[in-house]
């Protein structure tokens, strides 16, 4: 397959424009040394649009789809209109690029401004940036911000953060002279930049984090919170818990699981705070004829023009996956994300029922959003391949007897009650 | 157009969910609730779906006509390749499935897909090994670097504080050597050549120079001939060589980063091969490195065992078992949809599509700036690469500037290129026309920057005024920072 338009006569007829009789003459400047030779990958062939579609179609069945999923872990399965799907696939919007010329961009400038207001709104929060790539790198950049603000270099992070999470941090920081510290609210001292908190927890457990961001304050160290956008429906957004930094993962935003990426990354914060934001904002303003318009703003923030000094190196972003989260919050409204929240929260409480009388198995009453954590009597590995075979991913092991269980709006009472039968046979057997 | 959250009407909804089919109704605790009412708008489908399409049509992207903006090498997106990234089979799969006890077995293909794209920008890019995991080309500068700095750790290298980069250089570059720890230090280059000035190079190359950042073709779109001696002189003083992989959509099958002594390098796959930029994003940034820093890269990394598995009789898994690595980079393999459009692009144009498309994309560029030499100052009038960088210097005569000529293309039709980039060149315009746009396209874009320059002697204040088609003018910048509006609450 091919996409280049010109004929053997049109290139021709351009190369005697440039002066040339052959298109090696173009690339002269490369010493012959260093010209690849042909060898097995360069004389490859390709193939027709058919034969790629349906090589793709053979691998795309040696992945498990039929699965019933009650995997989470900060990614969740959860439904996606139809229209969000429509939408982002319109071409004016997926083969565009960050725009830098606004009179032609916006369509991309409005939404991206009704994305940071939408994030604003579930937040709590006053700015929101474009997008980051996810909610990994939306920590990393929260704790930058917040060392470059408190010039310290101390990270507390809670024991209720993601465990993927804690381990970006660490890679993401390990050469700028910081360090993590994991545990509760006794570590943060006056030497702490930040306190890293996630609300719910990774074992899904909703808390009220106002005591610790008090403690926060009076040390000095900005209080991050990473919260799960659907389940801020219901709980104390970060704004009203006095975070400084919210972050997160847009991913239940209507955006599907695909493997890993990509995913959606969301920061927001005070208008205090506004300049040390990394990546693009856009603001309203009006044009020439002082009609509303949007435009990339505070600028002088980012690396196309502060280069070293940038506060953050972050360019191309998750533009696409930010319009997919702005589409599915303006389907859902406030009374579907309520709904779509509560059904998370009462089908967990029911699943978490049902699993408690099966021997051996424990369960905390703690008050869980769309997931929980339980004990078993035996091994989860075993557990977890035994109900793969009967057609369940029972969830996420977090250590060798303890396992993490999501459900969503999808999951049906029937599915929860095979499940629940399937782990009483796969743990009693 | 109204702002989204006004066209709300109280008790309007978009979406019906399914009832609740569990006798459970467990109220929150209160100590928990969000206090403060959830404002969000309150509109049926069709509103959002016509909100939507509104805004669409005040966008432009490459399906609606030329997009030569320069270093982002804006070609055309295979439809085929957003079918097969939409497969079910792909896009329902979570990521930790692949790492219960046993998971492999129910992600053979996806596994397979990473490995064979690692594979494949190995043998584009002459590299020993590949992470996919950086999540855009500034990710993957990131990632590089940090995987410099991890071998220096190795090595006891303690001194090595800086990282030289080119003047001309991609913003990225210097962000991410501070982002990864790093001092920078800019390299001038030389006015006459437009390339790497050698001699200060060698006067800033020292013990301390932990890594050197280029791109060849560089941001003037010039090839450096002189990369091997460039490299042997930052290896001597035991720095690396880091390339950024921007521009390689000039020297596909032309020329390996890896065979130029490059030690790490990023493809940006979102660039090069035809991912969709998605008004900004999602992006791809793999990393390549020679086989001395695979120890480092990040994990899980997808390794082939066999037999078994796919047609070849390989079975795909992950192995996390590298006591080097620097660790997680994304929170799983990278971005798969992307990684697996690219994958797909590159099985339907092989080595020698792809070949082919280098060729095409120098042509283009080159036979841009033939047609306009005579209209426009060119700062380095030879060969260039896939694109080139013109300026409005003559145009400034006539008090008309760069941007004045951008926004004189969108009255006509046309997307301008990068303007004020590279930061080096004076009222610089960065043409990038990629391989997949037309001769007919190229006159046509030549034709209309003619034209302009032509107005610009003759009537200077009709470029002042433009653009006087598009949807609004020119936009109030400094309003817009003063008055910070940057969310409807």
């Amino acid at each position: 397959m091919s996409y280049i338009p010109a004929t053997p006569e049109q290139r021709r007829d351009m190369l005697r424009v440039c002066g040339m009789s052959s298109a090696d003459e173009l690339f002269a400047d490369i010493p012959k040394t260093l010209i690849p030779p042909d060898n097995d990958f360069w004389l490859t062939e390709g193939v027709s649009e058919f034969e790629a579609l349906a090589k793709c179609e053979k691998l795309s069945s040696l992945n498990n789809s039929r699965l019933i999923s009650f995997l989470g872990g900060g990614f969740y399965d959860h439904y996606i209109p139809a229209a969000v799907d429509a939408i982002v696939s319109r071409s004016e919007f997926y083969t565009a690029y960050t725009p830098y010329q606004p009179e032609l961009s916006q369509g991309t400038l409005q939404a991206i401004y009704e994305y940071q207001s939408q994030i604003c709104r579930l937040t709590g929060m006053e700015v929101s940036n474009a997008s980051l790539y996810d909610g990994g790198t939306a920590i990393f950049e929260a704790c930058k911000m917040a060392m470059a603000a408190t010039s310290r270099k101390k990270i507390v992070v809670d024991g209720g953060v993601n465990p993927v999470y804690l381990e970006m941090l660490r890679t993401h920081i390990a050469n700028l002279g910081a360090e993590t510290v994991v545990g509760g609210d006794d570590l943060i001292d006056d030497a702490a930049a930040a306190v890293v908190l996630q609300n719910p927890d990774y074992f899904g457990v909703i808390h009220d984090h106002s005591g610790i961001v008090d403690k926060c304050k009076k040390c000095g160290a900005a209080a991050i919170q990473s919260v799960n956008p659907i389940a801020l429906a219901l709980i104390k957004s970060p704004g009203e818990q006095g975070a400084d930094i919210a972050v997160g993962e847009g991913q239940p935003l209507g955006i599907p699981l695909s493997f890993g990426g990509p995913y959606l990354g969301f920061i927001a914060v005070k208008k205090d705070m506004a300049r040390r934001m990394p990546g693009r904002i856009v603001a309203r303003t009006v044009d020439d004829s002082g009609r509303q318009g949007f435009v990339l703003s505070l600028q002088a923030r980012e690396q196309h023009i502060r280069r070293e000094k940038a506060t953050s190196n972050i360019c191309s972003n998750e533009a696409l996956c930010a319009l997919r989260a702005h589409v599915y919050l303006s389907l859902m409204g406030t009374e579907g994300l309520r709904e779509t929240a509560s059904l998370c929260r009462n089908k967990a409480v029911y699943l978490r029922e049902s699993i408690k009388s099966i021997p051996g198995v424990k369960v905390t009453d703690d008050t869980v959003f769309n997931e929980f954590a339980i004990e078993l009597p035996v091994n989860t590995d075993g557990v977890i391949k035994r109900m793969a075979d009967l057609g369940f991913a029972a969830g996420i092991p977090i250590n060798a007897n303890r396992l993490l269980i999501a459900v969503t709006e999808k999951r049906t009472k029937a599915e929860m009650d095979d499940y629940a039968a399937a782990l009483r046979g796969a743990v009693c057997q | 157009m109204s702002i989204i959250f006004e066209k709300s009407i109280t008790g309007r909804r978009g979406v019906t969910l399914p009832k609740n089919d569990v006798p459970v109704n467990a109220a929150i605790p209160e100590k928990y609730l969000r206090k403060s009412r959830l404002d969000l708008c309150e509109l049926s489908e069709l509103d959002v779906v016509r909100h939507f399409t509104g805004l669409s049509k005040k966008n432009y992207g490459v399906d609606t006509n030329f997009y030569p903006l320069g270093s982002c090498t804006m070609k055309y997106n295979p439809k085929i390749c957003e079918k097969i990234a939409g497969m079910d089979g792909f896009a329902s799969i979570h990521p930790v499935l692949a790492q219960l006890p046993g998971g492999h077995k129910y992600t053979q293909g996806a596994l397979s897909v990473i490995h064979h794209l690692e594979e494949l920008l190995c043998k584009i890019t002459g590299m020993d090994a590949f992470t996919l995991q950086p999540l855009a080309g500034a990710h993957g500068e990131f990632t590089g670097l940090s995987l410099i700095a991890a071998h220096h750790r190795k090595n006891g290298s303690t001194g090595k504080t800086e990282v030289l980069i080119p003047d001309e250089a991609h913003g990225t570059n210097p962000s991410s050597a501070a982002a990864a720890g790093y001092e920078v230090r800019a390299v001038p280059t030389g006015p006459a050549t437009g390339l790497l000035d050698i001699e200060a190079f060698k006067a800033a190359v020292s013990g301390n120079t932990a890594a050197v950042m280029m791109t060849n073709p560089n941001t003037l779109g010039l090839f450096n001939p002189h990369i091997k001696e460039i490299a042997q002189i930052a290896h001597a003083h035991g720095a690396l060589m880091y390339y950024d992989g921007a521009n390689l959509n000039a020297i596909m099958g032309k020329f390996r980063p890896g065979d130029g002594d490059f030690d790490v390098m990023h493809v940006n796959l979102h660039k090069t091969f035809a991912t969709p930029h998605g008004g900004g994003g999602p992006g791809s940034g793999p990393v390549g490195v020679k086989a001395f820093l695979e120890p480092f890269l990040p994990t899980p990394r997808i390794i082939k065992t066999g037999p078994g598995g796919d047609n070849a009789g390989n079975v795909f898994a992950l192995n996390s078992d590298y006591p080097g690595t620097i660790g997680k980079i994304a929170p799983f393999y990278g971005n798969f949809s992307v990684i697996l459009k690219a994958y797909a692009y590159i099985l339907m144009l092989g080595g020698r599509g792809l070949t082919a498309v280098s060729e095409q994309a120098v042509l283009n560029a080159n036979y841009v700036m033939h047609s306009l030499k005579d209209h426009y100052y060119i700062p380095y009038l030879k060969t260039c690469m896939h694109e080139c960088v013109l300026t409005a210097k003559r145009q400034g005569e006539y008090g008309v500037k760069a941007l004045d000529i951008a926004k004189g293309l969108i009255d006509r039709g046309i997307h301008p290129p990068t303007v004020y980039f590279p930061l080096t060149v004076k009222e610089a315009m960065m043409v990038e026309p990629t391989e997949t746009e037309s001769r007919e396209v190229l006159d046509a874009f030549a034709a209309a920057m003619v034209e302009i320059a032509g107005a610009a002697a003759s009537a200077p204040e009709s470029l002042h005024r433009a653009p006087v088609s598009s949807p609004v003018g020119r936009l109030n910048e400094t309003k817009a920072a003063r008055d910070m509006d940057v969310a409807f609450l």
